[in-house]
């Protein structure tokens, strides 16, 4: 039998909603038959494979090294899905949109920080602008996968509950390409 | 805001006209000064509203029940159109459909609908009609612009990231209460609610707390302090109630 190619991923998201796949306690073990995990944080693959059949992808696009990732992976993948709100409306991480990134990086790391060398009076207007060195740059805006990549199935929810995943993937083992119509809606 | 047929008390002298019309393919009959939203209502037809609310004049902001109409290119909203003698109305066409989703993906890029970490999530009108209309997603690219939020009042909060425009805030104030603290500026997609002229709401001296603006409200919007994710309910019953009272003030 010809296993399903899964592959999952976690982009500019908070893992809740791989959370809510780990949520399906013992429904996993039928679909997982069903199911070869090909790639994802569930699993320890560290390059997106050559092919998969499938691709939950999980989380907004709100980086330079997320663009990148969902461009590989639409072209490896049959069936792309964003799965979950913060794909399907960049949900939290676009909380940050209406700001400069110079802004949100400070907010993050300076000006909340207890101690930092260059806190102080004044020190803040001749800080240097952040370097983004070894992680990857913040796009100016967290935005929806769909903005960048065709996608064929959308999954609203913050996150999906686990009824719906399992009904997903059911329905995607069984070779069908489902339409969530009224399942899930945006929130919680 | 007056209603367009003003309420009179019918007698011999003064008949309401009586006039049937098909919705759906069914056959229905209508009192003139009856809108087609509250005839197919009637007859357990059901068309997705945002603006309307029971007890409020009619309003045409949301534009989601518009319905087609034989012989009309138009799309006619139901809320403030009224029918005619033999008038076709369909209610699910396709076309019908695809606009009423256009119209809600858009209210969804105008302003910043968290539903995740809103105060109104499994309570908000405007979620309810996404599942209700199949919405799994917004084709349209999102403003994300930067309103904010006003604090001021002791009880109450206006959250403008939040708002859709449906007015039912200036109605029930203006209506209802009677103190119109409520107001629109702006034009199109500009446009804000605002408190007496455009000041924070702590600082109004026609704002009475009496909370209708926030009972009413469909989204998140308008809260009352201290509620957290998912905390908000709203009280609505009061007015169909206080409606009915003052109908029957008129009537003496």
């Amino acid at each position: 039998m010809n296993r399903l190619r899964l592959a999952t991923t976690w982009l500019d998201g908070c893992s809740g909603c791989h959370m809510s796949l780990l949520d399906l306690d013992e429904a996993l073990l039928d679909i997982l038959a069903g199911v070869e995990m090909v790639y994802g944080p569930l699993v320890d693959v560290k390059d997106f494979p050559a092919r998969a059949d499938v691709t939950l992808v999980e989380g907004a696009v709100g980086s330079e090294a997320d663009r990148r990732h969902i461009l590989e992976i639409r072209e490896r993948t049959g069936i792309l899905v964003s799965f979950g709100d913060c794909a399907v409306t960049a949900n939290v991480p676009a909380m940050r949109n209406r700001f400069p990134v110079e802004a949100v990086i400070a907010r993050a790391y300076v000006d909340n920080a207890d101690r930092h060398p260059a806190a102080g009076d004044g020190a803040a207007a001749e800080r240097p602008a952040f370097a983004f060195t070894g992680v990857p740059r913040l796009c100016p805006t967290a935005r929806p996968v769909h903005e960048f990549v065709p996608v064929d199935v959308f999954v609203p929810g913050c996150p999906p509950a686990a009824a719906v995943i399992a009904w997903l993937l059911t329905e995607l083992v069984a070779g069908r390409t489902p339409e969530i119509g009224g399942r899930s809606r945006f929130g919680a | 805001m007056s209603p367009e047929f003003p309420k009179k008390v019918r007698s011999d002298l003064n008949p309401s006209r009586v006039l049937t019309f098909r919705i759906d393919g069914r056959d229905v009959s209508a009192r003139a000064d009856e809108s087609i939203l509250i005839v197919a209502r009637q007859n357990g037809i059901a068309i997705p509203t945002l603006c309307h609310l029971d007890g409020l004049s009619e309003r045409g902001a949301c534009r989601l029940c518009i319905v087609e109409i034989k012989g009309s290119a138009r799309l006619q909203p139901a809320c403030v159109t009224y029918p005619r003698q033999d008038m076709e109305v369909v209610t699910t066409s396709e076309r019908v459909v695809a606009y009423r989703r256009k119209i809600l993906e858009l209210l969804f890029t105008e302003r910043n609908h968290v539903c995740s970490v809103c105060v109104s999530n499994g309570h908000c009108e405007l979620q309810d009609l996404a599942v209700e209309l199949g919405v799994s997603h917004v084709r349209y690219p999102y403003l994300y612009p930067g309103y904010p939020v006003d604090a001021s009042h002791e009880r109450f909060c206006v959250d403008h990231n939040r708002c859709v425009l449906c007015l039912r805030c200036v109605r029930v104030c203006d209506e209802i209460e009677g103190a119109h603290t409520w107001d629109v500026m702006g034009r199109g997609i500009t446009s804000q609610v605002i408190i007496d002229l455009n000041q924070p709401w702590g600082t109004s001296e026609t704002c009475t707390s009496c909370g209708k603006c926030v009972q009413v409200c469909p989204t998140g919007a308008l809260t009352e302090k201290g509620r957290s994710v998912a905390e908000i309910s709203r009280r609505r019953r009061f007015l169909p109630y206080l409606q009915m009272m003052r109908e029957r003030r008129d009537e003496r």
